[in-house]
């Protein structure tokens, strides 16, 4: 009886321990699972718009709303002329320039190339009513627009070539009833479409996001968390978190992932440790330009041909996109795209109206930061290259004027002249034009950020630890395990191992020999 | 010729997982270093540092025993009978001499293992074991992390782990040939299995000290 009991409680106590070392659930990641609830509940709106009279009425003009906001939101306009979506530009220490001005105003880009002087179709993404020129001026607060950030209705949207004014169908009244905490649309209004048509610029954010799965974006998916841009894009007086840097160069109020998910996020240390010198996105967004393609290649040589009547045409590619353009020229569009990878600060140096530069390609939006900088970590990039208008003599890239209503005016997209459009962009921005123009190649620089992927499509560690054709074959300034090996190292341990067999098998050799002519 | 007990319990549990441990640590240190792929990177490096903790464990307990028990005086080096160790091995076994030493409890080792096994363990594994240890707690410096191991560049201390895994295995390849040169090509192993050896006794011992010194006219009787 003794035997069968102690049998039966050794037996359980086996059972269970061989339970517990065998079984192991996944742990769960507490801090992320905080983060999905924190995330669940979006904010409501606080008041009804409709019920209050003051918007209970007509409105002539766009300015009139904006009139009626601030009459309740009072000073809220003083903080929206201080930011940069109002301004263009902002004031910045700039590595190597020291204090200077920079945004869209002066800088250039290689794809519609710059806004100066074409400002009646760029300011559609301007938040100004009226903004036609240089000489649009910044201290009317009558001219800002409340309605493109914070329209609700869906039915607000800015007339083309209009100067940032709405359409002229919009039903100012719906609109101005309707407005609330901004959506994914109203910033992918511009932002998405920025270029001039979907995902043409960044490669991550485009009209897909409004409606994606996990695999697509884990953020924003409408069957995941479903965020929205400015659950982390978030504003302080209308100052919005976050850099994009084709217009902006400084280290500062950047929008790091770490903001919600600490500097330690894995469960396992080892990746955690990788984050001193690789940030979030470099595994998590593997691929970006998931759902439709975005332009990596443009070639301004190329615009200017015309039809045999004398007319602009278009060619589409494989995917449905423009492949080449009477106005623009020839692209290259590609769709699940991996990234380029590159160390990066948090700094950029922009090619600024009126530089001179003599080395090619040039960077309109360099990138700073080296293997040995302590503040830069590898970041995946798309890189748009291309090349564009540049002034042999002044050694200036030249702002063309694009943009005009009609022929006749200089404007390279009506009179398909790049002699004239050179001469009166030149003359628009105040900077000299020599008379001679060529094409230079152009590179720009745009850190991905978005499309997140799920963790278990992350990249896997061999993809940059592997000594062929990895994604970091081309990284330098660092030894990466798997990567890098010592040239003489390995050769002489390859020599010694192959040393070591070979003394061994000729001593063997001789062993047999002697052992044989012994016995006989 | 008689059976003597010869290396203890701890001596051969400790040899064979050491050996097991290296040859594991080269497995996975070599996935690591790409030079075949086996378990998956992840997993290679899951694994090197699961078993190079092992392995330090091991080491802090041989240590102790080799201290404790006087053991360590088996590698104090000695000149003496080195030149005839090699002789041996490069001339002498072909020709059905004698081994110049006999093996004992008392002494284990020849001279020429006593040299290279001491090189071993002052060479080869401090420069894994250091190198190892620099790479495992490596962390570049950033703003938000703590700095453990930054001023010595990660290529230096990758570099002296590798010269150290070959030459580590190197060493394994012509130590395992070696404990084919006993009296039988297997009584090494079979020793170093059971703790029990074939050994010649202390007087034959004797009389070939006195055959090889006659060989080597180095003293006239």
């Amino acid at each position: 009886m003794l035997r069968v009991t102690t049998f039966i409680v050794l037996a359980t106590v086996l059972i269970l321990l061989l339970v517990n070392l065998l079984h192991k659930d996944d742990p769960i990641n507490k801090s992320q699972y905080e983060l999905r609830q924190k995330y669940i509940f979006k904010p409501s709106a606080k008041v009804d718009h409709s019920k209050f009279t003051a918007l209970q009425r007509d409105f002539e003009t766009p300015q009139e709303v904006t009139e009626t906001c601030i009459s309740c939101h009072n000073e809220r306009h003083i903080e929206v002329m201080h930011s940069n979506h109002w301004n263009w530009d902002r004031v910045e220490y700039v590595e190597g320039k020291g204090i200077a001005k920079l945004g869209k105003k002066n800088v250039l880009n290689n794809f519609c190339i710059g806004a100066s002087g074409n400002e009646q179709a760029c300011a559609k993404c301007h938040i100004g009513f009226g903004m036609d020129g240089n000489t649009f001026d910044f201290t009317n607060a009558r001219n800002v627009d409340c309605m493109v950030c914070h329209d609700q209705s869906e039915a607000y949207f800015k007339g083309a070539a209009l100067a940032g004014y709405p359409d002229r169908n919009v039903n100012l009244t719906e609109v101005a009833q309707h407005v609330g905490r901004p959506n994914k649309i109203n910033c992918g209004a511009c932002h998405f479409y920025s270029g001039g048509g979907n995902n043409v610029k960044h490669g991550d954010l485009e009209e897909s996001l409004l409606s994606c799965s996990r695999t697509t974006d884990v953020h924003m998916a409408s069957n995941g968390i479903n965020m929205d841009c400015v659950d982390c894009h978030t504003a302080e007086k209308h100052q919005i978190k976050g850099r994009l840097y084709s217009v902006s160069s400084t280290n500062t109020n950047r929008l790091e992932c770490t903001e919600c998910h600490t500097t330690k996020p894995h469960l396992n240390d080892l990746l955690n440790r990788h984050y001193s010198k690789v940030s979030c996105q470099t595994c998590h967004i593997p691929t970006y330009a998931k759902e439709n393609a975005t332009k990596m290649n443009w070639l301004w040589s190329e615009a200017g041909k015309l039809d045999e009547n004398g007319q602009p045409y278009h060619e589409e590619d494989t995917m449905g996109n423009h492949s080449y353009l009477s106005i623009k020229g020839s692209f290259k569009w590609e769709k699940n795209v991996q990234p380029e990878y590159y160390w990066f600060n948090g700094k950029a140096k922009h090619y600024a109206l009126g530089d001179t530069v003599s080395t090619f390609p040039i960077q309109v939006n360099a990138l700073l930061g080296d293997a040995d900088d302590p503040h830069a970590k590898i970041y995946p990039v798309k890189v748009h290259r291309g090349n564009q208008i540049y002034d042999p003599n002044t050694k200036m890239l030249i702002q063309p004027r694009l943009y005009a209503e009609s022929k006749g005016d200089s404007a390279f997209w009506e009179d398909f002249d790049w002699a004239l459009a050179a001469e009166a962009g030149m003359k628009d921005v105040g900077l000299p034009y020599s008379g001679e123009y060529k094409f230079v190649d152009t590179e720009m620089y745009w850190p991905v950020n978005h499309m997140v992927a799920p963790k278990n499509e992350a990249l896997s560690c061999n993809e940059c630890h592997v000594s062929q054709n990895g994604r970091l074959a081309s990284l330098e300034g660092l030894y990466l395990p798997g990567r890098d090996r010592n040239y003489w190292i390995d050769l002489f341990g390859h020599l010694l191992l192959i040393g070591s067999f070979a003394g061994v098998g000729i001593h063997t050799f001789a062993r047999i020999v002697a052992s044989k002519s012994k016995n006989n | 010729m008689r059976k003597v007990y010869i290396y203890k319990k701890f001596e051969r549990f400790w040899h064979w997982t050491q050996a097991a441990l290296i040859f594991f640590l080269a497995v996975t240190g070599f996935e690591v270093h790409d030079s075949f792929s086996l378990f998956g990177f992840e997993n290679a490096v899951m694994y090197h540092r699961i078993a190079s903790y092992l392995l330090l464990g091991l080491i802090a307990f041989s240590i102790f025993w080799h201290f404790t028990t006087g053991e360590w005086k088996q590698y104090v080096p000695t000149i003496s009978k080195l030149k005839a160790q090699v002789h041996y091995y490069t001339v002498g076994m072909f020709k059905g001499e004698h081994h110049p030493t006999i093996k004992s409890p008392r002494k284990k080792l020849n001279p020429l293992q006593a040299m290279v096994y001491l090189g071993f363990k002052l060479v080869m594994a401090p420069i894994v074991i250091l190198s190892g240890l620099l790479y495992m707690y490596y962390k570049t410096f950033d703003a938000n992390d703590t700095i453990i191991i930054s001023d010595i560049p990660l290529d230096i201390i990758a570099w002296a782990h590798t010269l150290g895994a070959f030459l580590l295995l190197s060493f394994i390849i012509v130590h395992v040939y070696m404990t084919t040169t006993g009296h039988t090509p297997t009584s090494n192993i079979k020793g170093m299995l059971t703790g029990w050896e074939m050994l010649e006794d202390e007087d034959e011992q004797n009389k070939e000290e006195i055959s090889v010194e006659k060989d080597e006219k180095k003293r006239i009787k």
